[in-house]
């Protein structure tokens, strides 16, 4: 395929997955923006006002950058994982795979329709905060580097769990009992500084941290982790991701006999 | 001239360790309508599978018009168009943009996949189906969806894996004279069936596989030929008496109005007709009992069991 069939391939994939979660815009975009007003409501508004300060910006400003983060985690890894195992469980992904489409485009287009997902959702969210609280930009540079690189990163591991799930419990496993751990012990809604040192110390060991944390600095210009360790960390993670989902493709794993 | 398809010592083994092709080979000259036949399990949609890259082969060359599927499997991939056995498109999306989608794989830029969408979605007679959820078509019609978005990027092998199951008659005649035309204007079919009928009907030459081997590759016209004996059922006008016998012919008598009689090789049916006619027995109707190729099939299958 020469490179500008290669392109209109992967705009076939993104427009068609754009398509898929606009088409479906309550299952897709609505709950997001639902579940962050509510948390805006509850744990800044209600409970925050009680809590004070915190790192010296008042504790919605505080999880304001968690919550947005939150949401684009979850979308672009479900995005990528509810389409492509959907894809697989209708057999259309064959399609896909008896074209002449190189697999490094097939993964690049359900990726991006992911980010895609991911940053839509991300500029709903932040509108509907702004309702509750006055926002900043700190480091315009870092907030899209790691918005950016943060749906990339899971929009590539919800890629990987669609690849191994054999059914829809599968498909929610991961979300439901890692993912959301993950995002609520990766200090969304807590500094660090509050831990222990034995509990932050553990912490560290959580990706999200370092999600959470370099986003937090971009809007309000604090953070509990290095930034440049946090970029390295999400770099790494996202290379891995990257090259074992092509390994999958490649070897045809779970989707050639 | 170069084959559309060449199979060379194909092999596939699973984990089990299950042999489902045993290296087989066989080629497929341009331009033909051919038959690739066997029993259930016996090899066939791991052939094509294998073709099309949706199976991954054990051992064994596949090239498609001269391209290497290990060399350049994206080149080989251009020339083929698949129809599989199962439906495999999404059920909520809409047959205009299921097939658009598929030739946005292959290259073709939006307003020449809109083009050749609607041109053959015409051919098919789904045109006015393009806005529908392709879950609300019904069978036949999904059938003809997939041909549609087989032929979009215009393939030179197009290759159906039993693509009149469950399709009424009227439709599969329909889509009889869709194939012959493509046929006849230049596009090699590949074609595996259970009706043996339609392989007679549809194709010129045939491989007939079985417990992962080739059994028989040859043309239909040769396969028929080598058939030695024919039953054909006979409607008689009157009752028949009792016992009918015809000499050097083998009768039975079915019941008070018809006739079976074998047929061997270089005996004639006008013999048949000559003998009846001087035992004063008129024929007012006349059949084959059971399809030529059927027979020889079952013998070809049971003989290699």
């Amino acid at each position: 395929m020469t490179l500008q069939e290669q392109y209109v391939a992967f705009m076939t994939i993104l427009r068609k997955e754009v398509k898929r979660y606009l088409r479906i815009w309550t299952q897709t975009l609505l709950p997001s923006a639902i579940t962050m007003s509510l948390y805006f409501v509850i744990f800044g508004s209600l409970i925050g006002s009680r809590i004070g300060e915190m790192d010296g910006f008042t504790y919605m400003q505080f999880v304001v950058p968690g919550l947005i983060m939150m949401a684009i985690v979850t979308n672009s890894y479900s995005n990528v994982v509810s389409s492509f195992f959907g894809s697989k469980f209708n057999h259309s992904v064959e399609e896909l795979l008896v074209s002449p489409t190189p697999n490094y485009v097939i993964l690049l287009g359900y990726v991006i329709g992911g980010v895609s997902r991911g940053l839509l959702v991300a500029i709903v969210v932040t509108l509907v905060s702004l309702f509750f609280t006055h926002l900043q930009i700190h480091n315009l540079l870092v907030v899209v580097a790691i918005v950016t690189m943060t749906s990339l990163l899971f929009a590539l591991a919800g890629f990987i769990n669609a690849v191994y799930a054999n059914n829809f419990d599968d498909i929610s496993i991961i979300p439901t009992f890692v993912l959301t751990p993950l995002i609520y012990l990766g200090g969304v809604f807590y500094s660090m500084d509050l831990l222990p040192p034995f509990w932050a110390a553990v912490s560290k060991l959580n990706p999200l941290v370092y999600v959470v944390n370099a986003f937090r600095y971009g809007v309000l210009g604090i953070s509990d982790v290095s930034i440049w360790i946090a970029f390295g960390m999400i770099g790494l993670f996202t290379a891995i991701a990257w090259f074992y989902s092509m390994h999958l493709l490649n070897t045809g794993k779970r989707l050639r006999q | 001239m170069i084959p559309a398809l060449t199979i060379e010592n194909l092999r596939k083994s699973y984990g089990n360790g299950f042999e489902a092709l045993k290296g087989i080979s066989l080629e497929v000259q341009q331009g033909d309508f051919f038959a690739l036949l066997g029993p259930n399990g016996a090899g066939k949609s791991t052939t094509i599978g294998i073709i099309c890259s949706l199976v991954s082969k054990t051992g064994g060359r596949v090239a498609v018009y001269g391209t290497d599927i290990d060399q350049d499997f994206p080149g080989a991939k251009k020339n083929i168009g698949i129809v599989p056995q199962e439906f495999n498109f999404n059920m909520f999306e809409k047959v205009f943009d299921i097939v658009v989608n598929q030739a946005g794989y292959y290259g073709l830029p939006l307003p020449l996949a809109a083009e050749r969408a609607e041109k053959y979605l015409r051919e098919l007679g789904l045109w006015d189906k393009r806005d529908v959820a392709s879950r609300m078509l019904s069978g036949g019609m999904k059938r003809r969806l997939m041909i549609a978005r087989a032929l979009v990027h215009e393939p030179r092998l197009l290759i159906l894996d039993e693509p009149t199951a469950g399709v009424d008659i009227e439709m599969r005649r329909s889509m009889w004279d869709f194939l012959k035309k493509l046929n006849a204007e230049g596009t090699t079919i590949i074609l595996t069936t259970h009706y043996l009928e339609e392989a007679e009907a549809l194709c010129r030459n045939i491989a007939i596989i079985n417990h992962g081997e080739i059994v028989e590759h040859s043309s239909i016209k040769e396969l028929v030929r080598r058939l030695h004996r024919e039953v054909f059922i006979l409607d008689c006008v009157e009752s028949l008496p009792e016992v009918v016998s015809l000499e050097a012919f083998t009768v039975r008598r079915m019941d008070e109005h018809t006739l079976e009689v074998e047929v061997e090789k270089g005996q004639t049916i006008n013999q048949v007709f000559d003998l009846l006619d001087d035992r004063g027995i008129r024929i007012s109707s006349m059949r084959n009992r059971a399809n030529r190729l059927e027979e020889m099939f079952v013998n070809l299958v049971e003989g290699a069991a």
